[in-house]
């Protein structure tokens, strides 16, 4: 469904991505996990089209993304850290989400009725407090149904009740045959719920496999545990 | 596209600021039209401050709304959008509060004390600065991503073209005194908008007789109407060149 080819990105002198190529199917729930800077957030930003890549190139349904808009329509993307206009309500900007991306049959309230955001929806923006604003996030990227979601770190800043809350959507979502393309750094949150692992270091990508083979290589039946060994390997063959 | 540039107006409409804006040009344009005995002086007082205010509020309030308006563009490119759209719409959004808050701040003045057409022109003066300054502060947010920067940068470009260019053209008028300059100066008037403002107003107004042989020169051009509409066009270039690479420039920015 999503396919990197071969992407390289620079800022400046760093190099965020070198050569990251990255296949993702339907009906997969993909974790990328990775050191703070290691580039996961930027490709997440390459492939919602927010960062345009040096070289390299992603399509989305086999079609590029280049210049394309109409491909986000599928996408619900829940940021690391949500930015707002802050002179806006919460109720404002579901509204203002709905009214441009439009044409939608069926709205997916699920999430602002499971974080009880119902009676704060004349709050505005910038009075939130971090987890709210992470709530807002969550919420407006299920809200539109679409067939992917991507989510930066989203349980991050939540509280272990709205944690769960997410989570149990995300199986949902898994169950309904979508594309989940998760970032996180808690991974005994998502044990249960992951299919494939992407191992990124540096603006490399290390290793991309299924959890079964992972468990089977590494004999470790805890996802942390499995990660642990992989990750303590590239520390040594680094040195 | 509409939808945004709704969002954006009710955004822009809502600060206060504008209201002042708008409140300043209206006391600003009364109280000038009520001191002068003679409507010609208050004419070219009034033009005056307005080609020195619309460009360095258009400027300055474009700018500072771009760069506090970097989470919302954040939201709206993650969303099926075309990016085009959505920097054309901010233009819109801009170019339009701004408009409506000068057309109610000089042109109801405008009207009630000056009916006719160098009272139009004033008003459509004013509106096109209006737009080609949000244009050109736009190309500087897209340019500089440090906020105060870009700041600084609409203040340098403020102060080159109601101040240093006249200098400039002032320079070039003394060193080569010795030479006919005065077609020259048709064309190096093209290159400031507010100049070019400034001359089409003047020349309706009657004085370019004392503005000597480079007035007349500029009488049988700016006078006709011809030379009105070429002034326009020239205007509307400077329109859109700064909205065609700004546009271009956001379309492959990484946010």
């Amino acid at each position: 469904m999503i396919l990197a080819n071969n992407i390289t990105k620079k800022f400046g002198k760093l190099i965020a991505l070198d050569n990251v190529s990255v296949k993702c199917n339907k009906g997969e729930c993909v974790i990328l996990i990775g050191p703070n800077g290691s580039g996961k957030t930027t490709l997440i930003k390459c492939i919602l089209g927010m960062v345009i890549p040096d070289s390299g190139f992603i399509t989305f349904n086999s079609k590029n993304i280049y210049k394309d808009w109409q491909y986000r329509e599928q996408i619900g993307y829940m940021p690391q850290m949500g930015r707002y206009p802050v002179n806006m309500s919460i109720g404002q900007v579901i509204e203002m989400m709905v009214d441009i991306r439009g044409g939608q049959s069926r709205l997916d309230d699920d999430l602002i009725i499971d974080f009880k955001l119902k009676p704060l929806l004349h709050k505005r923006m910038g009075t939130l407090s971090g987890g709210t604003t992470q709530k807002v996030s969550a919420a407006l990227a299920f809200l539109f149904n679409p067939s992917v979601l991507i989510l930066d770190e989203p349980t991050a800043g939540l509280d272990p009740i709205a944690s769960e809350i997410l989570k149990e959507k995300i199986i949902a979502e898994k169950e309904n045959g979508k594309l989940l393309l998760i970032t996180s750094h808690i991974l005994s949150d998502l044990d249960d719920v992951v299919t494939e692992i992407i191992y990124m270091q540096d603006g490399k990508m290390c290793f991309h496999q299924s959890i079964e083979l992972l468990r089977e290589d590494t004999g470790e039946d805890k996802l942390a545990k499995a990660i642990a060994t992989i990750m303590l390997k590239h520390a040594n063959n680094n040195i | 596209m509409k939808k945004i540039v709704k969002y954006i107006m009710t955004d822009i409409l809502r600060s206060k600021i504008l209201i002042i804006y708008t409140l300043v040009l209206f006391i600003t344009s009364l109280s000038i039209f009520g001191l002068e005995d003679n409507i010609n002086k208050g004419v070219l007082s009034l033009l005056n401050i307005i080609l020195i205010i619309v460009p360095l509020f258009s400027l300055l309030f474009s700018t500072i709304y771009m760069y506090n308006s970097a989470e919302f563009i954040e939201l709206l490119v993650c969303q099926p959008l075309h990016r085009k759209n959505i920097w054309i719409s901010f233009l819109i959004g801009l170019a339009v509060s701004l408009t409506i808050s000068f057309v109610i701040g000089t042109g109801i003045p405008i009207m009630l004390f000056q009916f006719n057409l160098i009272g139009f022109l004033i008003v459509l003066v004013g509106v096109i600065l209006s737009i080609i300054f949000v244009a050109i502060a736009l190309w500087a947010a897209v340019q500089i991503r440090d906020k105060a920067k870009g700041i600084g940068m609409t203040i340098l470009l403020w102060m080159y073209f109601s101040l240093l260019f006249d200098g400039f053209v002032l320079f070039l008028l003394f060193q080569f005194a010795d030479y006919p300059l005065e077609k020259p100066m048709l064309i190096v008037s093209a290159l400031n908008p507010i100049d070019l403002g400034r001359i089409l107003i003047l020349l309706k107004l009657d004085i370019s007789a004392m503005m000597g042989y480079t007035g007349a020169i500029f009488k049988d051009f700016f006078g006709t109407y011809i030379g009105i509409i070429i002034t326009f066009f020239i205007l509307a270039i400077w329109v859109f060149i700064p909205m065609y690479f700004s546009t271009r420039k956001f379309i492959r920015k990484d946010l």
